[in-house]
């Protein structure tokens, strides 16, 4: 390693010597940059988290447009529009299929005893081209009155319901007073909006849920005629619907301002990015901490070395290779125990806390460009003292 | 060549300030010629190693003038401070070398600083001083496992490897046996007839008096004698 790293840099690696000298030092360096990894990745994980359970509903459907009620923040909050906005916009040009969608809760006794809340959908089952590919050939099905599709990523589900109902088999259960039998499974994935999601007919949910009727659905999706540009149809529609109480957006609109409320709107949102700024903070501290203590242990060496006539750029690569060595050394270990602890959090949560490539290298340059910062700061005491001072 | 490599010019410096400052030179001025070996002598506190380290260019000149191989140190650039640092070998009282470079490695800082060239001829051009303080079986050896005195050669190789217009020496024979301390100062004092090195080395060390071509005492921050031998 030596050897290469002299040919590499056509000097000594000092910054490597003396990082390796004490495996005691060392180790508590590379395990200071480790942590400081994983205390961003937990609080990045959480956060994206939040962010991909807010929007996995809109995985199970299929449209370019929603209609929505303005008092409804995201796409499962309360919020009814008239049916009839339904029948306007059929009207507009551009537009060629518009369906109801209908939300709401329902609680759900585990065998256990324990209750989970679970995001029910109800759908027009004869417009299966709404609902996303996985869904919609089993879509028909679900006309059999009082039938529902269960997610299997439903927290606390038993593994043997789940594995019945994906054989072919079937689950009967009580909701709300209401018997409702599972046909099939989907996979969405439990979040901070629920336990679990469920499809049913529009019909179904009427029935579990007397208090809505048909007239008010929680939304209408809209999907446009192939070659005219969304934008355009959100605009006709604009114009042609009354604007009471009315949000007119693209599905991918709807999804971010979804993910902006939850951000920014809501506590959770707010907290854990708060959490993800104090982790980068605590990070940035131990990074620090981590290099200018090396620094500091070195500077009679570093004082010899500016005696002897090595200038500043010298000392700054020096540091700079330290910190890419810690950058990448911190970095392995902390990004795999992440790994596992994402693991852990998933199995318990049911959450989405899952590690993606550009977090990972967001994580990596933003710890090497730390390191390489921490050691600049920490040498200008060398540059600015005499070295007779130094010893 | 008897010209002067080295003069200083109502020299005088000062520690700490307000109330707390406290002058550790006052007002000297010498001339060193090339290729001499001069000795600074003086009770502990008498400033010996401020004057070092002001000419040395490891302190910052303030007061008076000291001139290094043709530059002026009071104002210089960093750059010109770097530049002449190079050109001198600087032998700590505190061997000062790296812990984790060897000692082959530690002699090779001496060479690196003039620039990375090539890596093997600095390795032999290491081994070969390491080899003539007696150190050969002692090149790959980390400074941990070296003794007092075999550090404190190393020290001394690093200062020699690169071949120094002016060597500044700090008790460089402090931590040697009579034998040893013989053969550094024998080597400095054959470098200044071999090269035209000039040697000024600070010592309490009765042994090598008598190989000085000139002992200068300092009191209190002042000359008082000036003997040429």
């Amino acid at each position: 390693m030596s050897r290469l790293l002299t040919l590499l840099f056509g000097r000594l690696p000092i910054g490597w010597l003396q990082l390796t000298h004490s495996r005691g030092r060392f180790f508590a360096a590379v395990a200071g940059v480790a942590f400081a990894n994983l205390l961003v990745f937990m609080q990045l994980g959480i956060m994206g988290a939040l962010n991909t359970s807010t929007v996995a509903p809109y995985a199970m459907l299929d449209a370019d447009i929603i209609l929505s009620s303005e008092d409804g923040n995201t796409l499962t909050d309360d919020g009814h529009i008239p049916r009839a906005r339904m029948y306007q916009a059929l009207g507009v040009a551009g537009v060629m299929d518009a369906t109801p969608l209908f939300i709401g809760n329902l609680p759900f006794t585990l065998e256990d005893g324990s209750s989970v809340s679970l995001l029910s959908f109800g759908m027009d089952v004869t417009k299966p081209q709404f609902s996303a590919s996985s869904i919609a050939p089993v879509l028909s099905k679900l006309s059999l009155e009082s039938t529902a599709l269960l997610d299997e990523g439903t927290r606390g589900m038993p593994d043997s319901v789940v594995e019945e109902l994906m054989s072919g088999g079937r689950f009967v259960f009580e909701t709300g007073g209401n018997t409702l039998t599972a046909i099939g499974t989907m996979d969405v994935g439990g979040g901070f909006l629920a336990d679990g999601m469920m499809i049913m007919s529009d019909q179904t949910f009427l029935r579990v849920f007397p208090s809505r009727t048909s007239g008010a659905p929680n939304h209408i999706l809209i999907q446009t005629v192939d070659g005219v540009a969304v934008d355009t149809v959100v605009a006709r529609l604009d114009a042609a619907l009354p604007s009471g109480n009315l949000r007119i957006q693209s599905m991918e609109a709807s999804a971010s301002n979804d993910l902006a409320y939850m951000a920014t709107e809501r506590p959770t949102g707010i907290i854990f990015g708060f959490g993800v700024f104090m982790g980068i903070l605590v990070g940035l501290v131990i990074v620090y901490q981590v290099l200018s203590t090396d620094v500091a242990d070195h500077l009679r060496e570093y004082a010899t070395f500016k005696a002897m006539g090595y200038g500043q750029p010298f000392f700054l690569g020096i540091v700079f290779e330290e910190a890419i060595v810690l950058a990448v050394f911190g970095f392995i270990p902390g990004f795999f125990v992440s790994m596992g602890l994402y693991a852990g959090l998933v199995s318990v949560t049911g959450l989405p806390v899952e590690m993606d490539a550009s977090r990972a290298i967001l994580v990596f340059l933003g710890t090497l460009a730390a390191c390489s910062l921490s050691g600049a700061i920490a040498t200008r005491r060398l540059a600015n003292a005499d070295p007779a001072e130094l010893f | 060549m008897n010209d002067a490599v080295i003069s200083t010019r109502n020299l005088d410096h000062f520690f700490g300030t307000g109330d707390a400052r406290k002058q550790a030179i006052f007002d000297i001025n010498l001339e060193i010629a090339r290729g001499s070996l001069t000795i600074l002598m003086g009770p502990s506190g008498s400033g010996k190693t401020t004057l070092l380290t002001l000419i040395g260019c490891l302190r910052d000149v303030k007061d008076g003038q000291v001139h290094v191989l043709g530059h002026e140190l009071n104002g210089a650039s960093e750059a010109v401070l770097v530049g002449l640092r190079r050109r001198l070998g600087f032998i700590f009282q505190a061997h000062n070398l790296h812990e984790s470079l060897t000692a082959t490695q530690n002699v090779t800082m001496g060479l690196q600083v003039h620039g990375h060239g090539d890596a093997v001829k600095q390795r032999k051009a290491a081994h070969h001083v390491l080899d003539l303080l007696g150190l050969a079986d002692r090149r790959d050896y980390l400074p941990a496992s070296l003794s007092g005195g075999q550090k404190q050669r190393v020290a001394v190789a690093r200062a020699l490897v690169s071949n120094p217009e002016i060597i500044l020496a700090d008790e460089p024979t402090a931590a040697l046996d009579k034998e040893s301390g013989h053969t550094v100062v024998q080597m400095l004092k054959s470098l200044g007839k071999a090269r035209g090195t000039t040697t000024v080395m600070v010592t309490h060390d009765p042994r090598i008096l008598e190989m000085a071509d000139r002992i200068i005492t300092l009191e209190d921050g002042r000359v008082i004698s000036d003997e040429l031998q």
